[in-house]
């Protein structure tokens, strides 16, 4: 709770976790290289955002729920969902999370609270919620997490969904990871508030929700919002939007080319599309995870041997996700009709 | 026990029987429930009844967000056309989620959508577009055209694991018909034959089928004896009554209140082309709504609209074809 901050093994728990993500991730980007046309289509990563889900999600109930957009790697990790699943679901595996069905923008682990992903964006706002007007009649005093860009902040099922929620007083936290573009255009290019210079957390005002800003590379700070937010909902006070600020440590996604130009991650827009490396540099300097990592093995809350091992466990997890993706098969072609109804 | 009960009540009674049966279903949407006196209101709680902005998106991505966490929501959406408000909500939302999440989520809901007010409201509220649904994979669509079948597919449809969109007909508001009065489910992808003969088939869609059954009376006169199928539901389409209709006529006309390009007819009679061409006498005739926008002025508006007389003359030119070509 937020009164007495998370003590030290939540605090290597939250440094585990985010290891965990960004190796994850690595694999997954590692995988463009080093086993070409094993993932298709488009993948979206997390790196950079590890600090902001880990806080959010630690200040989650295990029956609460939580909802996200294709960027959607990050959080089932937290959440306990096998990444040898997700990855096979990634590699098209008939052992994947979605069977194969969803790919990686899709994810999905009901069991774990993860309910569903859109791929397209904003339009999971409105599902999460829903989530949570169900979540108010059932009375068990769940909470819903809602995860978006600040892309998603220009679109209208955002606007809609907030009036919603905020009106009706339902049991949701929206986080915006603010990571200042949307896909190659700045945040500045597309926001009034950003243009303005204001945080994009006043978009709450409009709604009469609270409207927070907190450095989303920053788990403790994160955390200790979001647990506020919950508190707030948990207790019938309503929504309140955090937005957390973040620097996306890769490219949108990977390049978006037709089929025998081999996919791989270009470099981050910063650098590729606007000519301003320094910007990318800096973020870079101020990566989450090894900040993080110093952070606690310089205030003693854990050893660098320790940390050392917790890196070297989510190297060998992440491994064990990439072989058994590589040597689980597809699903048969004639399954692809199996699930159009319920 | 079945008595006269207009076809808006019909629906509204199934709505209701379903909300007393079932604690998860839940009936939201816009100028719903605004006073106290609400009858649903009254009976199933503010928590289950509610009033929304004029929201669309965020009403129906509400109800796919809700059915995820195991409820059944109906959205009243008065005009179907306010759909196309929220077009990714209902196309590319609901009925995505249990097939990319491999089975895992089952989105039941119900889209509640009036539609073909022909009666001038001109362009913007008039269209008869379950064409634009019927093809989308997930989705399943519901045109009852009687008071019976408006209250057995709208229990069906609340009780479906699927999306559904059910489409009333504006014109048919107040039609009477007989209505069962306890439980009364008619299965989602079941044609009705609602009249037999053996000439030739008319698919009558809505709106239509009452006109269809006026115009095969006049035929029965003429000494033509038609057949008449109301789909019921465009998804899942029910191809298989049609084309054991055909086999037995050879002869098929279809009335569809849609423009013809946009329309369920033309997929029906893709459906004949393809899998009943051997049992055909005839070529198929479309009877639709022309290309165009509804206009506002009634003579207008009746010229671009299908009706009786015109699905005499398609009969009558089915018959007349195959009797020059037989």
């Amino acid at each position: 709770m937020p009164d007495n901050g998370p003590d030290s093994d939540r605090l290597i728990w939250m440094l585990t976790q985010m290891t965990r993500i960004r190796e994850f991730e690595e694999r997954v980007k590692r995988t463009f290289e080093e086993h070409p046309g094993v993932i298709r289509g488009h993948t979206h990563l997390a790196d950079g955002a590890e600090a902001s889900i880990v806080g959010s999600l630690a200040a989650l109930r295990p029956d609460d729920q939580v909802l996200t957009t294709y960027r959607c790697h990050g959080y089932p990790i937290v959440l306990g969902t096998d990444p040898k699943a997700m990855m096979a679901e990634i590699y098209g595996r008939q052992t994947g999370l979605c069977k194969g069905y969803g790919g990686s923008m899709h994810l999905t682990d009901v069991e774990r609270g993860f309910l569903g992903t859109s791929g397209i964006v904003a339009q999971g706002i409105p599902h999460a919620t829903g989530v949570g007007y169900a979540a108010q009649i059932r009375g068990k005093g769940q909470v819903v997490l809602c995860f978006f860009g600040d892309g998603a902040s220009k679109q209208g099922a955002f606007h809609e969904s907030l009036n919603v929620a905020s009106l009706w007083k339902l049991p949701v936290v929206y986080v915006m990871e603010n990571n200042n573009y949307n896909v190659h255009t700045r945040v500045e290019q597309e926001d009034a508030n950003a243009a303005a210079g204001e945080p994009l957390a006043v978009k709450a005002t409009a709604y009469s929700m609270p409207g927070v800003t907190v450095d989303g590379g920053d788990p403790v700070a994160v955390y200790e919002q979001a647990a506020l937010a919950v508190e707030r909902a948990r207790a019938g006070e309503g929504p309140t939007l955090i937005e957390s600020k973040v620097y996306r440590l890769s490219a949108h996604g990977n390049i978006i080319a037709p089929p025998g130009v081999p996919l791989h991650f270009p470099e981050h827009e910063a650098i590729e599309i606007f000519g301003a490396p320094e910007e990318y540099e800096a973020a870079k300097r101020g990566d989450p995870v090894p900040r993080f990592r110093a952070r606690l093995v310089t205030d003693g809350t854990v050893g660098a041997e320790e940390a050392d091992r917790i890196a070297q466990a989510a190297r060998d997890e992440m491994q064990e996700a990439v072989d058994f993706g590589l040597e689980s098969p597809f699903p048969q072609p004639d399954e692809a009709v199996k699930y159009v109804y319920a | 026990m079945a008595r006269q009960l207009p076809y808006i009540a019909a629906i509204g009674e199934a709505i209701q029987q379903e909300m007393a049966r079932y604690e998860t279903v839940l009936y939201f949407g816009q100028n719903l429930a605004t006073t106290e006196n609400d009858p649903f209101l009254q009976a199933f709680g503010s928590d289950r009844v509610r009033v929304t902005p004029i929201s669309e998106t965020a009403e129906i991505g509400m109800a796919v967000g809700a059915a995820f966490a195991g409820y059944r929501p109906v959205v009243e959406l008065y005009m179907a056309e306010f759909m196309l408000v929220a077009m990714d909500q209902v196309v590319n939302e609901a009925p995505r989620f249990h097939y990319m999440t491999g089975g895992q989520v089952k989105v039941p809901l119900v889209l509640k959508a009036g539609y073909g007010f022909t009666a001038g409201w001109a362009g913007q509220h008039t269209g008869s577009i379950y064409g634009m649904f019927m093809g989308v994979p997930g989705l399943k669509v519901a045109v009852p055209a009687t008071a019976a079948d408006a209250k057995g597919l709208m229990a069906a449809s609340i009780r479906d694991d699927n999306p559904v969109v059910y489409f009333h007909h504006y014109l048919l508001t107040l039609e009477p018909g007989e209505v069962p009065e306890g439980e009364h489910v008619v299965p989602l992808g079941e044609a009705a034959v609602v009249r037999e003969g053996s000439d030739v088939t008319i698919v009558a869609i809505g709106w239509l089928l009452g006109k269809a059954l006026a115009a095969a009376q006049q035929l029965a006169a003429e000494g033509i004896s038609a057949e008449v199928i109301d789909p019921r539901t465009l998804a899942p389409l029910d191809t298989a009554t049609i084309l054991q209709s055909v086999e037995k006529t050879g002869r098929i006309v279809i009335a569809d209140q849609s423009t013809r390009h946009g329309s369920a007819a033309a997929v029906i009679a893709a459906e004949v082309a393809s899998e009943g061409f051997s049992s055909l006498k005839a070529p198929i005739r479309l009877v639709t709504a022309l290309d165009a926008t509804i206009p506002y002025s009634q003579p207008m508006e009746e010229y671009v609209l299908p009706d009786e007389a015109k699905i005499v003359d398609a009969v009558q030119q089915a018959v007349g074809a195959s009797a020059v070509s037989a």
